[in-house]
């Protein structure tokens, strides 16, 4: 429970620190703020337990997923640079904003009461509604903003009514006692509203995790964002969705399983057979990790179709596996295109890229176990992410499904190849790339943790 | 203890190397080559104190809910493949040493790379540990291919990776599938469970299995990638790819898919032989007509690696037998030729047949290596490729006589066709492009030299290898019955 106490703080702090004339002391200020939430994230390990007044429940897997999402962060803002490239931009603002968020995405890992769930949810996403549209002079920016609040605003008001239909049905709001009535024998059929409810719950949080069919603001959100915040979206917007997905129905609906897993699975595949074959096609490197990120949450929906004991650890180690990659990846993205301005935009095509090896070999090699990762190749931590999920899925004898999974895989690795092949076979053009420390010790640790997690995954499988 | 060495050693080297990046490219290449000679010094050493009766075993916990363990084992098959990698990988570093690849501590880091995942490989007795090995094998041998190969290499190495990647996946739902049916992961233990499961079911693991290790070797009609990628690839690639890495395929099918889907073997064993032979009768016609020397050594590998399919598809003692020693015997002679296509290429700049001619009047040396090593891929009595052959021959004329007759096809057809590059390039009258022809001297002849003498060697004294394998083969026909 102590990071969201920290984060509320610390975020009102980070307010007022952009009252001092000297805006750098915002970056280590905040990524200190995050790393005291993360450290006292753990005081509550191993100690699961009800808090404010059964609002919020620490388990030991809650914890492990708000470690992720502030793993992510810290990694995320110490790559931002403190956003003082822009002499407009009010950074203070922005870290805050990010504080805040983040105290959103943990309520949604360990919510106990659907209010929580709602809010947790709302504060996330108005957040990012604002981040999205932060490069206020850029038309694609203000476009995707706008885009992303309208939708957004729509799913979440489906969420809000599934969540009233399913105090209709159960008089409750506490997910635990939803659970007991669930599993009470009744003669009578159940009210309709319970399946309406958890299908409108269901949508809304798909929705913010972008799996299809509800994915269709995010090539365009993921492109017109900048591409720190799109980072931001991709891995903690996601790892929170996920926990709260999972959390819904392994505590509330587990009972009803038969009821919601043909709904799962045919999103699972939807998200997977649109995304990947959509990506092939794409010349930009942003918009085509927006599809990758539809993909991974085919995925992740995999090990959800599989629900059982070992879920949990799946998606967790899926989560973090997916989101060092894709720090990685966007971190070299941000490096590579700063400096090539189209329409006074950073050129984010996938040419951008092209003699990356030549002009700063680490960068190519961090580019490199990223996108192996994404794709799920053997060395790395994506690939033992794709091994749980496909275990899982196979475990209530999906088989089928599996090979649709697989199928698209390999379409995967078609297009994840694309930019190693642009950094080491292409020839590029332009002068070397120099690295601050900063950014060569963030993408050196999530490049050494997608090797490590790839070549001993019990280490974070072993502590669920 | 002696399993874990062999995969840390070329790793250590491998990191060496990659920490040693400034460093001038001698000094690479003597990491390189003492790394792997000293991988080599233990494969011998187990190879001379093996005893098939206690194996060599590792096991360490992986992955403890799950219960998948990396657990190493060298049996007599093992125990071949291993000491044939440990073989082979000193004689690739070492054909590299007239020439200067940029970036080469990468390049060599590659190389050993791809050595600690083929050890891996074929030590392993987990089905998932396995898996690991075996695509992670292909990754260090697509980066020396498309990075130091040809002007197509990126599009040519691409294919090939997807292509393979894409057979793998299908191995990967099989291997899922048995696992949770076994709850295990152990490879000896899925043996048992495997015969539980049912016809249907079995040939279906049957194709996935198949399709995965016929994408590696190649067989028909799995092989488009395979010329291209061959001829496109630097050299030291190309010998990794069709010494070694096509040998995974092989051994895969011997391990994994004989025992684990036996029922399935037996329904669809019989098309898979009739690809497999297809594809060899298709790849000695094409290599005959081949101008291209490396292309037509390619294709000369194709249609040893059908054989060899058909042979363990067989599900006999000669036939598995045949494919182990033919396995050794292919990779030793198909390193040994396209490194005198290298040789050849250096000095003269073509590959083209036609334009060569009148070698041997300079080069007596290279003359007789290049004749030693083509009548081992001939099959020629007293080298090493006459007793695998005749044993593949064999297993598969008992399975099927017409099939056997037509693939006895090959004697002749791989006679014409070595016989013919031979003679095209070597004989004849010498023209301006070969006019000035070095004989091969130093570190080529320390590459030639240990090949021509186990294409004798193994010749001769055949039983050295087929003693070793034996008993592993006979405890894997066991697992059949």
């Amino acid at each position: 429970m102590y990071p969201i106490l920290v984060l509320s703080v610390t975020g009102l702090v980070t307010l007022f620190l952009g009252f001092l004339k000297t805006k750098k002391i915002l970056l280590p200020a905040s990524l200190l703020f995050v790393a005291v939430a993360f450290l006292s994230n753990l005081i509550d390990w191993n100690k699961p337990g009800l808090y404010f007044y059964d609002m919020l429940e620490a388990s030991n897997l809650s914890i492990l997923f708000t470690s992720i999402i502030l793993l992510s962060a810290f990694l995320i803002i110490a790559l931002s640079k403190g956003f003082i490239d822009d002499e407009h931009a009010q950074p203070a603002e922005y870290f805050a904003i990010l504080q805040f968020s983040l105290v959103g995405a943990i309520m949604m890992t360990n919510f106990q009461n659907l209010i929580m769930l709602f809010i947790g949810v709302e504060i996330l996403s108005v957040s990012m509604y604002i981040l999205t549209g932060s490069d206020k002079r850029n038309i694609r920016g203000n476009e995707a903003a706008l885009k992303y609040f309208l939708m957004g605003a729509f799913a979440t008001g489906i969420m809000l009514f599934g969540i009233a239909m399913l105090y209709g049905a159960n008089y409750t709001f506490n997910i635990s006692d939803a659970r007991t009535l669930l599993l009470q024998p009744i003669t009578d059929v159940r009210p309709v509203f319970l399946y309406v409810g958890v299908t409108f719950l269901l949508i809304g949080l798909l929705f913010k995790v972008s799996a299809a069919p509800f994915h269709f603001w995010t090539p365009d959100v993921y492109e017109g964002a900048p591409t720190i915040f799109t980072t931001f979206m991709s891995t903690i917007v996601k790892t929170a969705g996920f926990a709260a997905i999972y959390r819904i129905l392994e505590v509330s609906f587990s009972p009803m399983y038969n009821f919601w897993w043909v709904m799962i699975i045919v999103m699972a595949i939807l998200s997977l057979l649109i995304s990947n074959i959509t990506a092939v096609a794409q010349s930009s490197f942003k918009r085509m990790l927006a599809f990758s990120s539809i993909s991974h949450a085919g995925y992740m929906l995999l090990a959800i179709v599989g629900l059982g004991n070992k879920t949990g650890s799946s998606i967790v180690f899926y989560s973090l596996a997916y989101s060092l990659a894709t720090i990685s990846a966007f971190g070299v993205l941000i490096i590579a295109s700063q400096e090539k301005l189209v329409d006074g935009r950073p050129d984010e095509n996938i040419s951008v890229l092209n003699g990356l090896a030549k002009k700063n070999p680490f960068l190519a090699a961090v580019l490199t176990v990223s996108m192996l990762s994404l794709a799920g190749i053997p060395l790395t931590a994506g690939f033992w992410g794709k091994f749980y999920v496909f275990a899982d899925a196979a475990s209530r004898g999906h088989i089928w499904l599996l090979v649709v999974a697989i199928l698209m895989s390999a379409v995967g690795i078609y297009y994840y190849f694309k930019p190693i092949i642009a950094a080491y076979m292409k020839e590029g053009e332009g002068e070397n790339i120099q690295l601050s420390s900063l950014y060569k010790i963030i993408l050196g640790l999530t490049t050494l943790g997608s090797i490590i997690l790839g070549l001993f995954p019990d280490l974070v499988r072993e502590l669920l | 203890m002696l399993a874990l060495t062999l995969i840390l050693i070329p790793l250590i080297g491998s990191l060496l190397l990659l920490l040693l990046k400034g460093s001038n490219i001698g000094t690479s290449k003597n990491v390189a080559i003492v790394t792997s000679l000293a991988t080599f010094v233990i494969a011998i050493y187990a190879f001379a104190t093996f005893n098939a009766q206690s194996p060599i075993e590792v096991k360490y916990s992986w992955m403890k809910d799950l219960n998948i363990n990396f657990h190493l084992s060298i049996d007599g098959i093992s125990l071949l493949m291993v000491t044939l990698t440990a073989f082979l990988v000193p004689l690739i570093i070492l054909s590299t040493y007239k020439h200067s690849y940029k970036n080469h501590a990468s390049f060599y880091a590659l190389i050993l790379f791809a050595e600690t995942a083929l050890m891996g490989v074929f030590m392993a007795r987990d089905i998932f540990l396995f898996y690991f090995f075996f695509e992670a094998a292909l990754i260090p041998v697509y980066f020396i291919a498309a990075i130091w190969g040809g002007k197509d290499a990126p599009r040519i190495t691409f294919k090939m990776f997807v292509y393979t990647i894409f057979g793998s996946l299908f191995m990967l739902v099989a291997l899922v599938y048995l696992y949770i049916k076994g709850a295990t992961a152990d490879i000896q233990q899925l043996y048992t469970t495997a015969k539980m499961i049912s016809p249907t079911n079995q040939g279906l693991l049957f194709w996935a299995f198949f399709i995965a290790f016929a994408i590696k070797m190649p067989v028909l009609p799995f092989h488009t990638w395979q010329p291209d990628a061959y001829s496109e690839s630097p050299t030291p690639a190309t010998m990794l790819l069709s010494g070694l890495l096509s040998k995974m395929g092989v051994y895969g099918l011997i391990r994994i898919m004989l025992p684990l889907a036996p029922i399935g073997v037996a329904n669809w064993g019989l098309i898979g032989m009739i690809l497999s032979v297809a594809g060899l009768i298709y790849g000695s016609i094409i290599a005959i007509q081949q101008n291209n020397i490396k292309r037509l050594i390619a294709y000369s590998s194709f249609a040893h690696m059908g054989l060899m399919a058909a042979g363990v598809l067989s599900g006999t003692l000669n036939g598995i037998q045949g494919a182990l020693l033919q396995m050794v015997a292919h990779g030793i002679n198909a390193v040994g030729l396209f490194f005198i296509v290298k040789i050849i290429y250096d000095r003269t700049n073509t590959r083209d047949l036609s334009a060569l001619g009148g070698i041997t009047q300079k080069t007596p040396a290279l003359s007789i290596y290049f004749m030693i090593i083509m009548l081992g891929s001939v099959a020629l009595p007293l080298t090493n490729g006459f007793v695998g052959e005749f044993l593949l021959l064999k297993s598969v004329y008992d399975k099927n006589a017409w099939i056997g007759a037509i693939a006895g096809l090959t004697i002749i057809l791989g006679a014409v066709y070595m016989l013919r590059l031979m003679q095209r390039s070597m004989f004849g009258e010498s023209n301006e492009v070969t006019a000035k022809f070095k004989d091969v001297s130093g570190s080529e002849i320390a590459v030639l030299f240990p090949i021509a003498a186990m294409v004798l060697l193994m010749g001769f004294f055949p039983n050295i290898f087929l003693k070793i394998t034996e008993p592993a083969v006979n405890s894997i026909l066991q697992m059949i019955k």
